[in-house]
């Protein structure tokens, strides 16, 4: 049944009034600065994307490690500038392959990665010293960055050439994500380890990327995608400082990452209204002073839960309209879904048309000629400031409640989450949000799904178990096991920096489970408060 | 929801459950909180559980159907795990429904281990509510 579309809602998803028009008086600051310049509004470079391009980042893995080599270079040869790894759920939760509840999941959301030699596979004739490599990982990010480390050894990269993300943000995982694994003061205390240890010996990879993206995707709205991942982001400057890091310092390399949806003006606003938020808690609350230490710096993805299966083409329109608002809205990194992610791994083919779609925004619309052109804007100033205040206020709700990790460790959080997610679905269900495709425009014969059907290979789980047990075989047994014990007794010890112990284990062909498995032991397993 | 009946699953008790490793657990909560809604009593069972805690729990639990929730690709498996187990602890009779992301093609393995119905995020909720009022009728 096609029900009755309206024109457009007076209200942006995040539930802002929006006037019919927008005059000059509207807006509380005439003047949105300068970009590069406290508090960066209008940007963090003062060139833009003239001084650089952002970098086409395409989230991508799946299978064995060769499998997934296969992809990146095809993403590289194509014209893709950075790699994004996606691993496999018994990776991202600290499982070998092995084990009974990882079998069935072996390289079906992403690549499986339980050890160096993986790992070595994995970036086969890939250029580490020139590629940068981001890791969507969390639970187990401190190990993959040390098998990165360990890769890069291998191949004779030096460390400090480095350059790429981890996510390393097990706050939301808690919340919107869930591949946690221990309780929430031993994985801050991971968090923290990995991000001093790579200010130092890493200096050009950023060991944090502090994401909303997932509280998003998960139903919140953008003004809470933004207020939560604020909210996380200090509560990690914090942690950091506790542990002696140097705010100057490390907030050079605390980088975010969020969704972007389809209401064009909300998200290019809510950047805006990001790093001017940002900046200033920094220096009001921080007394941070480099103008390097308050830029904020993110990523995007484009798609996820924005995208439907019916009609699947029309995602390549919605991705379209998304990566515009993040360029727009001066994001360093884009990552665009493929129309076909609404129900399956993406193939080359949906693959591809999702990196053209950056490609041909970049080089034939002519969006990111000048920085922020959208600045100066009544309404985009007006909303701006708007979003601002909106978020403000959500940060001051959790504040209120007790704190970040108060809220998470009661569920409510989780709640509020799954609360606005039922909204959402209400809304879309009665027809009072227009999703095209879905709930209007339907065909009466409608055929979901169209286009290639990917297909993972059926022997890929077979193939990473048997040479998970080669690895078993060949490598020295010994020594895995003192570089375990020696992780574990560090571990018990809160002020130890753990990163050189999880690089050794690897260079011994220590496996991720193995890994885990000792830190559990001395840590403990996080237990989920179910909330509804 | 349909207008002669306000609560369409009073007094059904309902396991929505998480199988496997996947930790997107919107789906399953908004489902739970669209079944309570309709008058069910449900039972959530949280992340990461095994296709046997699954079915210990809907055994012990009493429930009148079990709802899986799956996107991480492994549903085939998984589902195939959690109906071989409810049979072991003699619950084979009871109505399975699976949700998720689930591809067309998959859909009718799913149907052939006995699934009762498959539904996906762009299925309204109503929908949803009905088709396990009918089942559970």
């Amino acid at each position: 049944m096609d029900y009755a579309v309206p024109g457009p809602e007076p209200q942006t998803p995040s539930g802002i009034d929006i006037p019919e028009l927008v005059t000059a008086d509207m807006t509380r600051s005439s003047d949105p600065g300068r970009p590069g310049q406290y508090p960066f509004t209008r940007g963090i470079f003062p060139d833009g994307y003239r001084g650089r391009l952002w970098t086409f980042r395409q989230y991508s893995g799946f299978g064995t490690a060769e499998d997934s080599n296969q992809r990146y270079r095809f993403l590289l040869g194509q014209g893709q500038t950075g790699l994004s790894v996606a691993l496999d759920l018994p990776t991202q939760v600290g499982l070998d392959p092995v084990d009974s509840m990882a079998r069935p999941e072996i390289g079906k959301v992403g690549v499986s990665l339980s050890n160096l030699a993986e790992a070595e596979v994995l970036f086969n004739n890939i250029d580490l010293g020139r590629i940068s490599t981001s890791f969507t990982i969390n639970g187990t990010a401190a190990i993959i960055y040390a098998m990165y480390i360990a890769v890069a050894d291998k191949m004779g990269v030096p460390r400090h050439r480095l350059t790429g993300t981890i996510q390393n943000d097990i706050l939301k995982e808690y919340v919107a994500r869930g591949t946690w694994i221990f309780p929430v003061g031993p994985s801050m205390r991971l968090i923290c380890d990995t991000i001093l240890y790579s200010n130092e010996v890493t200096p050009r990879f950023n060991p944090i990327s502090i994401a909303g993206a997932h509280v998003r995707d998960a139903g919140a709205t953008a003004v809470e995608e933004l207020g939560y991942t604020l909210a996380n982001g200090l509560t990690y400057v914090d942690e950091l400082k506790r542990r002696g890091g140097d705010v100057e310092k490390f907030a050079k390399r605390l980088s975010f990452f969020f969704y972007v949806h389809m209401d064009l003006f909300e998200e290019v606003c809510k950047f805006r209204a990001a790093r001017r938020i940002w900046a200033r808690l920094l220096k009001t609350r921080y007394g941070v002073q480099d103008s390097k230490a308050l830029a904020f710096r993110f990523g995007v993805v484009c798609g996820g839960s924005s995208l439907v299966a019916p009609q699947p083409y029309n995602n390549i329109v919605r991705v379209t309209v998304e990566t515009m608002a993040a360029v727009l809205g001066g994001a360093q990194s884009i990552f665009t879904c493929a129309f076909d992610e609404a129900f399956q791994i993406p193939t080359e083919f949906s693959a591809e048309i999702a990196l053209r779609t950056q490609q041909i925004i970049a080089y034939e619309s002519g969006i990111g000629r000048t920085v922020d052109p959208l600045g100066g804007s009544y309404f985009v100033e007006y909303l701006t400031g708007r979003m601002e205040e909106e978020t403000l206020r959500v940060m001051q709700e959790i504040e209120d409640y007790g704190g970040v990790r108060k809220a998470i460790e009661d569920g409510w959080l989780q709640m509020r989450i799954a609360r606005r997610a039922f909204d959402r679905k209400q809304k879309i269900d009665s027809g009072a949000t227009t999703v095209v495709g879905q709930n209007a425009f339907r065909h009466t014969d409608q055929k979901d799904e169209v286009g290639a059907v990917f297909a993972l290979d059926p022997q890929a789980a077979g193939n990473v178990v048997r040479k998970y047990e080669e690895v078993l075989r060949r490598r020295d047994a010994a020594r895995v096991d003192e570089t375990l014990t020696c992780l574990q007794s560090a571990a018990a010890s809160d002020d130890v920096n753990l990163i050189p112990y999880l690089v050794d284990c690897c260079h011994a062909y220590a496996t991720v489970g193995e890994m885990v498995s000792c830190l559990k032991e001395v840590w403990g397993e996080f237990q989920e408060p179910v909330r509804l | 929801m349909s207008a002669g009946n306000v609560s369409p699953l009073r007094g059904k008790r309902i396991l929505i459950a998480k199988p496997g490793l996947d930790g997107h657990d919107v789906g399953a909560k908004v489902i739970s909180l669209a079944l309570r809604d309709a008058g069910a009593e449900v039972i959530y069972t949280g992340l990461r559980k095994t296709p046997e805690y699954v079915a210990r729990v809907a055994t012990e639990e009493g429930v009148d159907a079990v709802g899986l929730s799956l996107l991480s690709g492994s549903h085939k498996e998984l589902v195939r795990d959690v109906m071989q187990q409810l049979e072991s602890f003699r619950a084979g009779a009871l109505p399975v429904f699976v949700g998720g992301t689930i591809p067309q093609s998959d859909r009718e393995y799913l149907l052939g281990l006995g699934v009762k119905e498959v539904f996906t995020a762009d299925m309204p909720l109503d929908h949803i509510v009905a088709a396990l009022s009918r089942a559970l009728a």
